[in-house]
């Protein structure tokens, strides 16, 4: 028998656990669902949803902050900054379509899942723009930390440890955002023609001049640096980047499509529905080459870059049954981690979601999981 | 004397000084460990120079694996341990107790590994801030973070208290800028975390290591995240007769697309001081601002004057555009030599509560009805475009009950900041100078979770134990260790 449990406010939703808690009851959290095959699969029949707490509580432009509550559709957020000509400068990836979901994005999920798009590159990641949170952990106490201000070394970085811990450690109730001014304008280059080793020799190159480069990624053999800010800045940059790689073909892109183009890189649109297995790396830029060219040779495997090369979206064919320990090893000896984004669920349950961590880190982090959900009821065993 | 107290020292330890002092030699060789109580007093404060008490010993090992032969030492002999970076904690933060030893950074000054490509440098964290950006200044690239004390503080401290400086509102802090450490835990294991990549895989430990205040682990190595330095830089200065005036001003320009690297804000009593030490040429008004903005010479001008056309609607009293280095450099002058002229002529405490940009007028009339009830004056320069206020309480430290006073209004301050929606501390750290106002900001649930984190690093609260937590909540946990 599922049941599925809505509580109406953070007061409600702190009773619903601690009555969970009590019973022994295993929770999986959803926010809007979009996400919901990301992570190991977890084993409940008890869904709870944070829908009902939604509302946006404060948004001061001029103090670039917006403290919303979790279940508030990502939509929502966007077209309230959006009168204010701000936005979420980290960019966050939209999942449906790569994951073939329904729903809508939650503000909560995208922290809960520390979600950042191309931007991350230039501006920092979701957890930089995270500034405090409220949450309920696994005994249905009521917390808080951080604030509303991205100066804060007041007690420990709790709000860190929630982005990205995929409501393990607790369900967030209301999250306070960094909300930054959007750019004037924006343009693109685009380097047809380019293997993985020659777009990120220019990713590095280019991340090393003083043109603040806003997005750098390279998909189908063709590398795109993106520029953002006031006109003049833009022309600027755009033209000196384009004399200094003058050795290279390049256009730009402008206008009508440029917003089009980076949804597309955001959201991954050239990898959706496939059948394959999705991988998501992180390492340093210049071991991009070496890896995706060995990951080709075994697997067969097809990249796509982000972040200037230090994002590796993998796609392996679906022959290969469990690709992990392949993927793993050739990652080792750089020192980087590979995530499974994609999968079926027999492979979610038998192969290792996140990259295995050394066994001080994951006696800590277990450490921490017993702290704050001592019953192990919230999303059990979603990251290991 | 002051208000802030201390636990009484643990007499089992002090009697056990020998033994202790020949394990801490045996383990990293007597050239790094200082014992002599005449020695020894050279680490008995930091910078907050009111609170003083020399350690057991102190230890500077050159290596991780000389922190973790330390760490061990102490964790087998129940010995608690202060990490201290360069001690220029305004908090506390490295203040010893008779019955600690001090684990300074001071040896681990090596550079490790620069890379370019990929952006970044992996130190030991003894390093000071302004060297690392000067390690690869040559090379066009700089570390953005610079706390004002960037040519003595560590980048140890800069991480225990997630340090930020002037240019935060482009470049973020300490933790917006660290991709991964090398550090030991209590029991003297060495742990990694992140690395050169982006992201660090599963839980964000690197998030909660940074600004834990020596709470969690000792971090010994950093590989901090370098950049590109923009093409040129140059400021504007804007004098107004109000603060709500300039606090306006500092709204919006945030708010019309601007990111200026820097807005800098001055109130009249700081101007005052600061134009008869320097004499900069600031106009003497209520509110001075300093906004500087970056890129080519071409973009410089374009956001320039959009800066002073937003200015010029809210009728400053002078307004003057940096038109070269040398002026660049006069009107950085007296910002940068503030804290210093104020020393000059007064002692005083220096806060950095925070509250949203939004909040600064209302702040700073409120700190100013504070200050006239307790009969002192304050002098405020900050960081206004992200809020982080510095206010100066002035006080004479030989007039008896003086700095009691200057304590109590400072409470204020900061219970009002976090009222205004702000925060205690916004950089300095919490450490014992906060320590116990963390009732103002968290309840009794929020810092025994926080607590509990720490129990999982440092299972019998060795590890800078007397800072952050009030002594009452952590006391049962002091005092199973």
């Amino acid at each position: 028998m599922s049941a599925l449990l809505t509580p109406a406010n953070e007061a409600e939703l702190a009773e619903t656990v601690a009555d969970a808690a009590a019973s022994h009851t295993r929770l999986r959290i959803r926010g809007g669902g979009t996400r919901s095959v990301i992570g190991q699969a977890i084993e409940t029949d008890t869904t709870l949803s944070t829908d009902r707490l939604t509302g946006i509580t404060l948004y001061e432009p001029g103090s670039l902050n917006m403290v919303v509550r979790a279940g508030t559709p990502l939509d929502e957020v966007t077209s309230a900054l959006a009168t204010e000509n701000q936005h979420l400068a980290f960019e966050p990836m939209d999942h449906r379509g790569l994951l073939g979901s329904n729903g809508t994005p939650t503000v909560g999920g995208m922290v809960a899942a520390a979600i950042s798009g191309p931007r991350r590159l230039a501006v920092g990641a979701c957890r930089d723009h995270l500034l405090g949170v409220r949450f309920v952990n696994g005994r249905g106490e009521v917390l808080k930390n951080g604030g509303r201000v991205m100066k804060n070394v007041t007690g420990l970085d709790l709000a860190k440890l929630m982005c990205g811990a995929y409501g393990t450690l607790g369900i967030l109730t209301e999250v306070s955002l960094k909300t930054l001014p959007r750019p004037e304008t924006a343009c693109t280059l685009a380097f047809p023609g380019l293997t993985v080793a020659q777009a990120t020799d220019l990713f590095c190159a280019a991340l090393g001049t003083p043109y603040e480069v806003s997005g750098a990624a390279w998909q189908n053999g063709t590398a795109y640096l993106r520029l953002e800010g006031f006109d003049l800045q833009v022309r600027n940059r755009a033209t000196q980047l384009q004399a200094r790689f003058r050795d290279l073909d390049s256009d730009r892109i402008e206008g009508a499509g440029h917003a089009a183009l980076w949804r597309d890189i955001r959201d991954l649109t050239a990898f959706q529905g496939r059948d394959d297995t999705l991988w998501r790396l992180s390492l340093k830029p210049t071991d991009a080459a070496p890896l995706t060219s060995h990951l080709h040779d075994r697997l067969g495997a097809e990249a796509s870059l982000d972040w200037g090369g230090g994002l590796i979206w993998l796609s392996v064919p679906a022959h290969h049954a469990d690709p992990a320990p392949v993927i793993r090893d050739a990652l080792a000896p750089y020192g980087g981690h590979a995530t499974l984004i994609r999968a079926p669920e027999d492979l979610r349950r038998s192969t290792p979601v996140f990259q295995p961590q050394a066994p001080a880190l994951a006696r800590i982090s277990e450490g921490l999981r017993a702290r704050f959900d001592p019953d192990h009821i919230l999303n059990p065993g979603l990251m290991g | 004397m002051s208000t802030i107290a201390m636990p009484a020292p643990d007499a089992s330890i002090l009697s056990r000084k020998d033994q202790i002092v020949a394990a801490l030699a045996e383990a990293i060789g007597a050239e790094d460990v200082i014992s002599d109580p005449v020695e020894t007093r050279a680490y008995e404060c930091d910078a907050l120079t009111a609170y003083r008490c020399p350690p057991l010993a102190v230890t500077l090992p050159r290596t991780t694996e000389g922190v973790a032969a330390v760490m061990r030492v102490c964790h087998q002999m129940g010995v608690p341990v202060v990490p201290r970076g360069a001690g220029t904690s305004l908090a506390g933060g490295a203040l010893p107790t008779a019955d600690s030893v001090i684990l300074g950074t001071a040896r681990l000054r090596d550079v490790l590994e620069v890379d370019y490509p990929n952006r970044f440098i992996r130190v030991q964290t003894g390093v000071t801030n302004l060297s690392v950006s000067a390690h690869v200044d040559a090379d066009g690239f700089f570390y953005a973070p610079d706390p004002s004390s960037q040519l003595a503080c560590a980048i140890a401290g800069n991480i225990a208290m997630n340090s930020g400086g002037a240019h935060c509102l482009k470049y973020g802090v300490t933790t917006n800028n660290l991709l991964g450490v090398r550090m030991v835990l209590a029991d003297g294991e060495i742990v990694e975390l992140g690395g050169a990549q982006m992201e660090a895989g599963g839980l964000d430990l690197l998030g909660l290591i940074c600004g834990s205040e020596g709470q969690l682990a000792v971090v010994t190595e950093a590989t901090l995240r370098i950049l590109p330095k923009p093409e040129g830089a140059r400021p504007v200065m804007i004098g107004y007769d109000s603060a709500e005036v300039a606090g306006q001003c500092v709204a919006d320009i945030i708010k019309s697309g601007l990111l200026p690297v820097a807005i800098e804000y001055m109130d009249r009593p700081c101007i005052e001081v600061v134009e008869n030490f320097a004499h900069a040429g600031y106009p003497i008004c209520e509110a001075l601002l300093i906004v500087e903005v970056e890129g080519s010479e071409a973009e410089i001008e374009d956001q320039l004057g959009k800066i002073t056309a937003i200015a010029q609607s809210l009728d400053p009293v002078e307004m003057r555009v940096s038109e070269s280095l040398e002026e660049s450099a006069a009107i950085w002058k007296g910002r940068k030599s503030a804290f210093g002229a104020m020393g000059q002529v007064n002692d005083y405490m220096c806060l950095d509560g925070t509250v949203p940009v939004s909040a600064l007028p209302r702040t700073l009339r409120g700190i100013g009805d504070l200050a006239a009830e307790h009969g002192l004056r304050v002098a405020n320069v900050f960081h206004a475009g992200d809020g982080n206020m510095h206010p100066l309480i002035l006080y004479n430290a030989n007039t008896a009950g003086d700095l009691e006073r200057a304590e109590a209004l400072g409470a204020e301050i900061l219970r009002l900041c976090v009222e205004m929606g702000g925060c205690l501390t916004g950089e300095h750290g919490v450490g014992i100078e906060k320590r116990d106002l963390m009732g103002n900001q968290f309840s009794e649930s929020d810092l025994e979770m926080q607590m509990q984190v720490k129990d999982v690093f440092d299972p019998n609260w060795r590890l800078n134990p007397t800072k952050v937590f009030p002594l009452p909540a952590s006391e049962t946990r002091r005092n199973r260790a």
